[in-house]
This record gives C-alpha cells, sequence and structure tokens, in this order.
C-alpha cells in the first residue's frame, strides 16, 4: 500500500474544485497540468450524470465495455469479478486519486458521479455488491481546498 | 534596429564576445540582446572512449531509445535494444492500407486506404524550433514538408454561436479583433484609461487600434470595404463591369465571443504552434523507419520486458518473446529505460523506492485520431480549403484537412478527429465501427452535402487502448514535477531512465530526443567512473 500514500501524498496538494454547470468557468483550479501536442479549441460536452453514463463515457475507454480490462506490455484491470471492489474506497480513491497510467478524474466528475459509478461498477460486471455508495462516502477522499 | 554604417553590427559584436568568452558567453549575450533561445539542442552528444567491452541495454525502440543506442554505440559501447512491437519507432507511426492494428480488448481494424494514403495516429506536426529532431531528419535522410498549421479559411464551429453554424475563421477573428479595438478605442474616448496611459502613448494606440482593428475614420468596426480586408466580401472584387466589390456583413459580437474564437487564436500563438511547422513526406511514421535503419540490427523485437535487476556487477533485464512465450535474461553494464512510465510501473524492478514513487506518479493524457478517407478532395474542390483545421465544440474536438498532394484526383485520408479529455474517452469505448460514424455525424457539420456521401473507410486509433503505452503521454503538472522530476531523470546507479516523460518538452518527439541525449551524456560519464 506504500504505493498509494505516496500517491496521496501528491494529491493532497492539489485542490479540486468541481464548477456548477451554469457558473462562468473559472481558471483551473489544482496545480497547473502541462499539455504537450493537443487540438486547441474549446469542447463542449454535455458530461455524464448516471452511474452507467460515467462507466460507459469515461471508465469503458479503458476498462472495456464488459469491465474485462486488457493485457499487452502492461494491463488494464479487470472490473469484472474484481473481490477488491468489496470496499467501495477501492472505486472512490482510485476515481479520486488514479494511479500509475490512469489520471485523477476529478476534472470530469463531481462527488455525485464518482459515487454513482463507484455503485455501478460495484453493482454489474458479476459483481454484487448492493449497498449504493454515498456521496458522504466520497468526500473524505477529496484533498482539501486550498 | 538597422546596423549604420560605420557602426559595429551585431554580428561582428557577437562574434568578438564569442572570441573573448567562449559559446556560453556568447549563448548569454544573444539571449540579452533579445533573441530568445529557441531550443536546448546544442548539436549531437559526439560521446567517445568508452571502455573496452562495456555494454548498453536500450528497452524501447521508440525515438529516445532508437537515438541512444544510435549514440552510445558510437561511443564504443555494446549495444542491444528490446522493444515489444514487431515494429520499430514507438509512438512515431503511420498506419497505411494493408496495416493491420489490434488494440487493447482485441478490435482489430484491418486499415483500407489506397496506396500513399496514411493516417498518422500520434505525432503529426513538427515545430521549426525542434532542432534536435530536425538535425536526425536530415542526418537519417528523412524528407520533410510543410505541414500547414494555420488556415484561415477553415471553419470554427461552436454549438452556442452563431446558431451552430460553423463560420470561417477569418470571419470571428477579424470580427473579434476589431470588436474589441472598436471597445478599448472608446474607453480611450471617454478617458476611461487616462490613469494607465500617457498621452503620447494614446495617439499611438489609438492608431494601431484603427489600423489592426480595421476600424474606419470614426474609430468604429463596420460593414466596410476596410473590414472586408480581413474578414472577407460579400462580392469579392472582380474584373470589368461587376468588378467592384461589396464588403461582408460583420457578425454579432456576442456570437463572436461565444463561438470562444479567441482560443483558436491564442493557440496558434503558441511557441510550439506556431508556423513553419512540418511534416515527414509519406507520413510521420518515417522518422521511425529512419531510426531503424540506423540500429535495427541491435533490436529484438517481440520481447516484453517483465524484470529490471541491477546489482553491483550489472543489470539484468528479463523478457518474453511475445510469440514463442520463451523467457529470457539479458545482461549488461548499464540500462537507459525509455518505457512508458503507465507501462514501466507494472515492471518488477529494484529501482531506487525514490524512483519508483516518480515512475508511479505520473499519469498518462487521452487522445484519440480517427482517419477518413474521401473518394475526393471536396475541401479543396468546393470549400478552398488547403491544409489546416476546422474546429468544433463536440467531441471529436476537430477536422484536419492533407497537407500533401494538393489538388490531387484520387482519395484522400483527413484527420476525422483530435480527441482528448470527455471527448477523447467517449471515442476510446467506442467499438472502431461506432467511432467512426460519430465522427462522420460530427464533422458532417462542416461539409453536409459531401463528408457521408464521399466517405470510403476509416481507421482509429484510441491512446488509452493502446497495448505498449496505455495512453498519450505523460501528464506532469507544477506539484509532480517540484516533487519528481529530478528523482525521475537522476542516473539510478546502472540504469537511467529517458523518454518524452523524462523532458520538459512532453508530448513532443524533440523532448524524446533531449531526453535521451542527456540521459546517455550522464550515463556515459558514470560508466567511465565505474
Ligand atoms: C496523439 C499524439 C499526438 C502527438 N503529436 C505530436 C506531434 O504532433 N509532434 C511531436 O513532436 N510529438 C507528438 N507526440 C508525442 C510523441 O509521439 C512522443 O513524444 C514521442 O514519440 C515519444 O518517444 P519515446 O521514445 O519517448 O516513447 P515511445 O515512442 O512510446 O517508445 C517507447 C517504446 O517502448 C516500447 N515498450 C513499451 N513497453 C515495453 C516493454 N514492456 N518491453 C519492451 N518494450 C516496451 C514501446 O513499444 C515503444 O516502442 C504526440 C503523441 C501522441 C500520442
Amino acid at each position: 500500500m506504500k504505493s498509494l500514500m505516496v500517491s496521496a501524498a501528491v494529491v493532497t496538494a492539489m485542490a479540486v474544485v468541481v464548477p456548477p454547470a451554469s457558473a462562468r468557468p473559472a481558471p483551473p483550479a489544482g496545480p497547473a497540468q502541462e499539455r504537450g501536442d493537443s487540438a486547441g479549441n474549446s469542447t463542449l460536452l454535455k458530461p455524464p450524470e448516471t452511474g452507467e453514463q460515467v462507466y460507459r463515457q469515461v471508465c469503458q475507454a479503458c476498462h472495456m465495455a464488459d469491465g474485462k480490462g486488457g493485457t499487452g506490455a502492461a494491463t488494464i484491470p479487470a472490473l469484472a469479478g474484481n473481490p477488491r471492489l468489496a470496499s467501495p474506497a477501492y472505486p472512490i480513491m482510485l476515481v479520486v486519486r488514479g494511479r500509475g497510467a490512469m489520471p485523477s478524474l476529478t476534472d470530469l466528475l463531481g462527488p455525485p458521479q464518482i459515487a454513482a459509478v463507484a455503485t455501478y461498477v460495484r453493482t454489474h460486471f458479476g459483481n454484487s455488491y448492493t449497498a449504493p455508495v454515498t456521496v458522504e462516502e466520497v468526500k473524505p477522499f477529496l484533498p482539501a481546498r486550498k | 534596429m538597422q546596423a549604420g554604417a560605420g557602426k559595429t553590427t551585431r554580428r561582428e559584436l557577437l562574434t568578438a564576445i564569442g572570441m573573448m568568452g567562449g559559446t556560453f558567453a556568447l549563448y548569454q549575450a544573444m539571449t540579452t540582446m533579445g533573441h530568445a533561445a529557441e531550443t536546448q539542442f546544442a548539436g549531437p552528444p559526439n560521446l567517445k572512449g568508452a571502455r573496452p567491452g562495456a555494454s548498453v541495454i536500450v528497452l524501447g525502440a521508440g525515438l529516445a531509445g532508437m537515438l541512444a543506442a544510435f549514440e552510445l554505440r558510437k561511443a564504443g559501447y555494446k549495444v542491444r535494444i528490446l522493444e515489444y512491437q514487431a515494429r520499430a519507432g514507438g509512438r512515431n507511426w503511420s498506419l497505411y492500407g494493408g496495416d493491420t492494428y489490434t488494440e487493447l480488448g482485441g478490435a482489430t481494424q484491418k486499415v483500407g486506404f489506397a496506396p500513399g494514403n496514411y493516417l498518422n495516429p500520434g505525432p503529426w506536426r513538427i515545430p521549426h524550433h525542434h532542432r534536435t529532431l530536425l538535425h536526425y531528419c536530415k542526418q537519417f535522410g528523412v524528407a520533410l514538408e510543410p505541414f500547414i498549421q494555420f488556415n484561415h479559411n477553415a471553419f470554427v464551429h461552436h454549438a452556442d454561436a452563431f446558431g451552430g453554424r460553423p463560420v470561417h475563421f477569418r470571419e470571428a477573428a477579424a470580427d473579434f479583433e476589431g470588436g474589441v479595438a472598436e471597445l478599448l478605442g472608446k474607453a480611450i474616448d471617454q478617458k476611461a484609461l487616462d490613469q494607465e496611459i500617457k498621452a503620447e502613448d494614446k495617439e499611438m494606440l489609438l492608431e494601431a487600434l484603427r489600423g489592426w482593428g480595421m476600424l474606419d475614420q470614426d474609430m468604429k468596426y463596420a460593414r466596410n470595404l476596410r473590414s472586408a480586408e480581413h474578414r472577407g466580401y460579400e462580392r469579392p472584387p472582380g474584373g470589368g463591369v461587376n468588378g467592384a466589390p461589396i464588403p461582408s456583413n460583420i457578425f454579432d459580437f456576442h456570437d463572436v465571443l461565444a463561438s470562444q474564437v479567441w482560443k483558436n487564436m491564442a493557440f496558434f500563438m503558441n511557441h510550439e504552434m506556431q508556423t513553419t511547422m512540418f511534416q515527414p513526406v509519406g507520413g510521420m511514421g518515417m522518422i521511425g523507419k529512419a531510426f531503424a535503419r540506423q540500429v535495427e540490427p541491435l533490436i529484438t523485437h517481440n520481447a516484453k520486458v517483465t524484470k529490471i535487476f541491477q546489482d553491483r556487477s550489472g543489470v539484468k533485464v528479463t523478457y518474453k518473446d511475445t510469440s514463442t512465450g520463451a523467457v529470457s535474461d539479458a545482461h549488461a553494464d548499464f540500462c537507459v529505460c525509455t518505457i512508458p512510465l503507465g507501462v514501466l510501473n507494472q515492471i518488477d524492478k529494484n529501482l531506487s523506492p525514490k524512483l519508483q514513487a516518480a515512475i508511479q506518479a505520473v499519469p498518462y493524457s487521452n487522445s484519440v485520431k480517427i482517419g477518413l478517407e474521401m473518394r475526393r478532395r471536396f475541401w479543396e474542390e468546393d470549400y478552398s480549403i488547403y491544409g489546416g483545421h476546422s474546429f468544433t465544440s463536440q467531441d471529436i474536438s476537430l477536422i484536419s484537412y492533407p497537407n500533401n498532394h494538393l489538388f490531387g484526383d484520387g482519395p484522400a485520408v483527413l484527420l476525422g478527429a483530435f480527441a482528448s479529455g470527455l471527448g477523447g474517452y467517449r471515442l476510446a469505448g467506442m467499438t472502431p465501427e461506432q467511432r467512426i460514424e460519430t465522427a462522420l455525424a460530427q464533422g458532417s457539420i462542416f461539409h453536409p452535402d459531401s463528408y457521408r456521401k464521399e466517405f470510403m473507410n476509416g481507421a482509429s486509433v484510441a491512446w488509452n487502448r493502446v497495448p505498449w503505452t496505455l495512453g498519450c503521454c505523460a501528464r506532469w503538472n507544477e506539484d509532480t514535477r517540484k516533487e519528481h522530476y529530478q528523482t525521475l531523470v537522476a542516473v539510478d546507479d546502472r540504469v537511467v531512465l529517458a523518454g518524452e516523460h523524462a523532458s520538459y518538452v512532453g508530448c513532443w518527439m524533440e523532448g524524446a530526443l533531449l531526453s535521451s541525449i542527456d540521459a546517455i551524456t550522464r550515463l556515459h560519464a558514470r560508466a567511465l567512473e565505474a
């Protein structure tokens, strides 16, 4: 678990703010991200809301439609039949903090969406941890605002 | 400033400084005289004098790995490269007709492009100041041609502006500048800026606003032949009876702001995005191929590195042959590891705990590119668009027109998406067929009559699912730079990391090369100490 503590240290330094949809866009919170080659414009995309929408529109990019992940030079872990999902803290922590190649997704997802997608993966793909994950359970993982 | 007769020219002065103080003084003098330094490249490393028999194992045959191998062999090392793929080049890659590509999850695409057509799934443009890359392109015989970065006649589309219709970049940009100039002029006129600006500067600024913003005598930005010079005409100038031009209507300033065209304008001003830009003739992958021609005999392909172990006697790398399943060990005195961090993070290794932490701390960005082969160049023939990008607020983010074979007959491939963030995740999560369908649906906003009609076939690469990177590029931020960067680039006894992730030119080929040169220079010094 040492590895997780290390990334936690990095993440507590970041302030994560999810702006209300209507508000004027604030300058991005947290440490300035570097960019590299990029498209050079702004997109206006309706963010996913339900657990299923978040899974299909974000998580599925890596973890696959069937939750089975994949293996090449390295492995994208399967969420299907994954006993670690027994603890709600596990998916919450990964979505909030990221790990390895997986980035923190708090710039795309607010606490309600994180709770919803944690509930979704814990009740699908052969997992049956039926207690819904709540926003209250997500909050302790969010870094304090600066 | 002009050097008058009898005065010392800048060049003479620099030569004198160079003779007195050496190249570093010259470099400093150049930068203080206002020539911003454009690169840290000081020429190839010219390493010499490796201890007889000393060996280096290089992990990964991307540009960083192949350059390390090339220069270290020249310095006298015995070099070997282990590469996971059957192909050298790494992210430097082009897909051509006949190629097959299998992404994580198992979806396989057979690319159907006509001969000569290609998709660059990763890198596609080279800034003129990426001198390391340009140097080796020349040395290794890679022909370059212009990459058409900036096209005033391409489109800008934003769902919240102009009733969702795309407009020409030229019109929106001209109206943004005109509108801003007029407003600033008014503020000056109403003495709102008297505290901020001296009287003599006020006059100069007013003149600038008039000239830059195409304002009329009354300092208005209006429908007239002046604004038309920037934004275009309703009836362009011609010959004979109807030769006189008719100006065009200017847009409502609200729409101009809502279109966020300023983002595209600012994008083109990024140092990395400024013209002149280049691309290799025949596809970006030509660079990887040219590097590979230099070092191919050193490469073991289909070698999946699974373990990196160093001790006082050397480095032992364990790898699995992905075609036979056979597991072997390779031994060397030193190791240059260019494996992308997300992959390296999962490899069993006994590097220092701080370095392990650094490797783990850097996530990867996402990106999806989609190539669409069209029966004819309708963007050129029907729209007078030759290269450049049309931007949209939809998931695909932009479409980009080919820069080569302009005016050609027959099929051509345009870039149907360069998506990142949420749009990139959404497209990556789709099947290849769904991605093409989405790209056609969204790209049709620009060319509704022709887009689907002329479409023949397509190919896509979602970087989240690329088996050998698990992402697009290393994503550093202020905090991770502070905490981990120096550790990540430091030589860890016998191992040094290199690659775009070990540079401040992240997600550029130049970064991979500059990192490689710096890493092997330090490793060589370490090897001579040993
Ligand atoms: C979408 C996109 C757009 C980009 N646009 C541009 C651009 O326009 N201009 C530009 O200059 N740059 C651009 N870049 C960045 C550029 O591609 C990279 O900076 C550069 O190619 C990285 O080179 P590298 O040698 O560091 O890594 P790579 O090229 O990734 O090389 C790493 C190698 O390691 C191999 N490997 C991985 N795992 C293992 C293992 N376990 N065992 C053995 N081998 C392994 C991989 O197969 C690969 O060949 C872009 C990148 C992307 C993804």
